[in-house]
């Protein structure tokens, strides 16, 4: 149930998130979901596509830094409280969250929650046995 | 005031003559002591018996600073290391220094040099001297003590930093006299404004500004802000620590102690003399010195001399203040830093790619050292807590080696201009 994302370095500069989307685009590389984490001389791109290996191999050629990530895709109830319930389970199981980025789904109401997780088969453990519900990469790809 | 009249008015015949002795002397000396110059001498094909007076000079090798660092420690000790009464060593990295030893006759013209410069800015045995140049192994703190110390001056040996105690004695011990960077008293000044200080309410009459590089504008601004004459004084450890040349107070250019240090500016390219007037490298000979003498050491420092009576009455050479370096050297705060050594300490830290730049910009008076450096995958993290990690450990040992703070920056690839030939690593934004 691992997902891999893939993460590129970023000068923080006007335009560089283009010249990462433009390359992408280029080989029909189709990106589900982005977000950014940046720092004053920086920025580090996340992003889940429909063809990790391929993407990698267009940055690096392309001389972008860039690496890959397994995260936790988690559906949360479109409901108060929904995300709240998901993180008391982590927090009493004692998962530590190093960030957390989310997009909605277009088929259903549901929001995404990726989240990483230094100890991923502990986290994935904890969520089937707490009825979390967590997304497969297919489903990512192809259905949302 | 004029310290010492015989020496600094002596006629230029009567200079000559004293040169051409000592110089004499100095070359035998080093021929019998200092193994690394007497093969440099035979490498040349010259004998101490080919120099009869200065203007044979030319005939003899220069010395650079990586002869120096060569023979490191000792080995460009001329006395036996009982003779030795002080050691001090260049700024500069641990490893790559260049050690010098001071003779009791050494210090004595250490004293007696640093005597005259501060009598160039008028001050007397009724003065008293915030020295904010570093003690310790710098010659910068000891050098100027040494001369106040001559002079019968009341010398406040507060050291350097420390700006909320170096503001209380200024106003408490009202001293008449102050000694640090240029940049760092314009550091002060700021900090003052800020305590609602006021330096016209404080003694100040002279500062005696060196160990990095300054202008004409910062002294307008050094001696509108701290309310007092601005002068510019020249030295370096491998010749003896400050006192080599300093302005009188007409502030036109610096007088240099030739009697004591014999003054040459080469062609950097040809290593030929130059003539009075022309710019090119200040190369220095340490006349009468007996320690770490040194013969045409080659300063890397880019100025002229001219011989054009001051209005002081002085008639020793003098020298414009310093027009630039014919290396890549930077001074940030007092502090000599080669880019080699900056790489040297990247290219042993793992995932650390040969490309990097050094920017320097001036923030609030002080120097800042920015070094970028480019991302590599060894490197990368797709948590912003591990890069900013990454650069405070590169940071920290910048720190251990260089003794300066730094500030890292990652960078994209390839962003960081290649080029053909020698690198552009430094990029200077400081207006001085």
């Amino acid at each position: 149930m691992k997902i891999t994302q893939i993460s590129v370095f970023l000068g923080n500069k006007k335009g560089r998130l283009a010249t990462v989307t433009k390359v992408l685009a280029e080989q029909n590389i189709n990106i589900r979901s982005l977000c950014i984490a940046e720092t004053e001389n920086y920025g580090i791109v996340r992003m889940l596509v429909d063809s990790t290996d391929k993407a990698i191999a267009i940055l690096k050629n392309n001389d972008f830094v860039c690496d890959k990530t397994d995260i936790l895709a988690v559906e949360v109830p479109d409901v108060p409280g929904g995300l709240n319930s998901i993180l008391e389970i982590f927090d009493t199981n004692n998962i530590n969250i190093e960030y957390a980025y989310a997009f909605v789904e277009k088929k259903h109401s549901n929001a995404i929650m990726i989240f990483k997780i230094d100890e991923l088969d502990k986290a994935i453990n904890i969520a089937e046995k707490n009825n979390i519900t967590l997304v497969s990469a297919d489903k990512i790809i192809t259905e949302l | 005031m004029i310290w010492n009249e015989k020496a600094e008015k002596m006629p230029l015949k009567e200079l000559r003559s004293l040169q051409s002795k000592n110089l004499i002397s100095l070359v035998n000396r080093m021929y019998t002591n200092v193994e690394f110059y007497r093969e440099k001498m035979i490498t040349a094909g010259v004998k101490p018996e080919d120099i009869k007076s200065i203007d044979d000079i030319v005939k003899l090798p220069f010395i650079s600073k990586m002869d120096m660092r060569d023979v490191y420690p000792f080995g460009l000790f001329a006395v036996d290391m009982k003779e030795i009464e002080e050691l001090h060593m260049s700024s500069g990295t641990t490893g790559k220094s260049v050690v010098v030893g001071y003779t009791n006759k050494d210090l004595k013209i250490w004293s007696e040099v640093m005597a005259r410069a501060l009598a160039m800015g008028g001050v007397t045995n009724e003065y008293s001297i915030q020295n904010a140049y570093g003690y310790g192994l710098f010659t910068g703190g000891l050098g100027v003590h040494y001369g106040a110390k001559e002079i019968g001056a009341t010398i406040i040996p507060i050291s350097g930093g420390n700006t909320m105690k170096q503001l209380s004695i200024l106003q408490d011990f009202k001293p008449e006299v102050l000694t640090c960077t240029p940049s760092y008293s314009l550091y002060l000044a700021e900090s003052a404004k800020e305590q609602g200080i006021d330096f016209s309410q404080l003694n100040l009459k002279v500062g005696f500004f060196g160990a990095e590089p300054w202008s004409e504008s910062m002294r307008t601004e050094i001696e509108s802000k701290l309310n007092l004459k601005a002068l510019d004084i020249y030295g370096l450890t491998e010749i003896i620590g400050p006192g080599v040349a300093c302005e009188c107070e007409y502030q036109d250019m610096l007088h240099i102690a030739e009697d004591h240090f014999y003054a040459e500016i080469i062609d950097p390219e040809t290593g030929k003399q130059l003539p009075d007037g022309e710019k090119g490298e200040l190369v220095f000979t340490t006349l009468t010195k007996e320690g770490t003498p040194v013969i045409r050491y080659r300063t890397r420092d880019i100025t002229f001399i001219t011989r054009e009576p001051c209005k002081c009455g002085r008639t020793s050479a003098r020298m414009h203040r310093l027009m630039g370096r014919t290396d890549d050297m930077i001074i940030i705060r007092g502090v000599n830093v080669f880019p080699s050594q900056i790489e040297e300490i990247l290219l042993k830290i793992e995932g650390v790619e040969p490309h990097y730049q050094l920017i320097i910009e001036r923030k609030d008076q002080l120097d800042i050292l920015e070094v970028q450096v480019e991302m590599s995958n060894k490197l990368f993290s797709d948590e912003i807590k591990n890069l900013s990690h990454t650069e405070k450990r590169i940071e920290k040992d910048l720190y251990a080696m260089l003794n300066i703070h730094t500030k890292v920056t990652l960078v994209e690839p390839k962003t960081i201009p290649r080029s053909e030939g020698k690198a552009k690593r430094i990029i200077d934004k400081r207006i001085i």
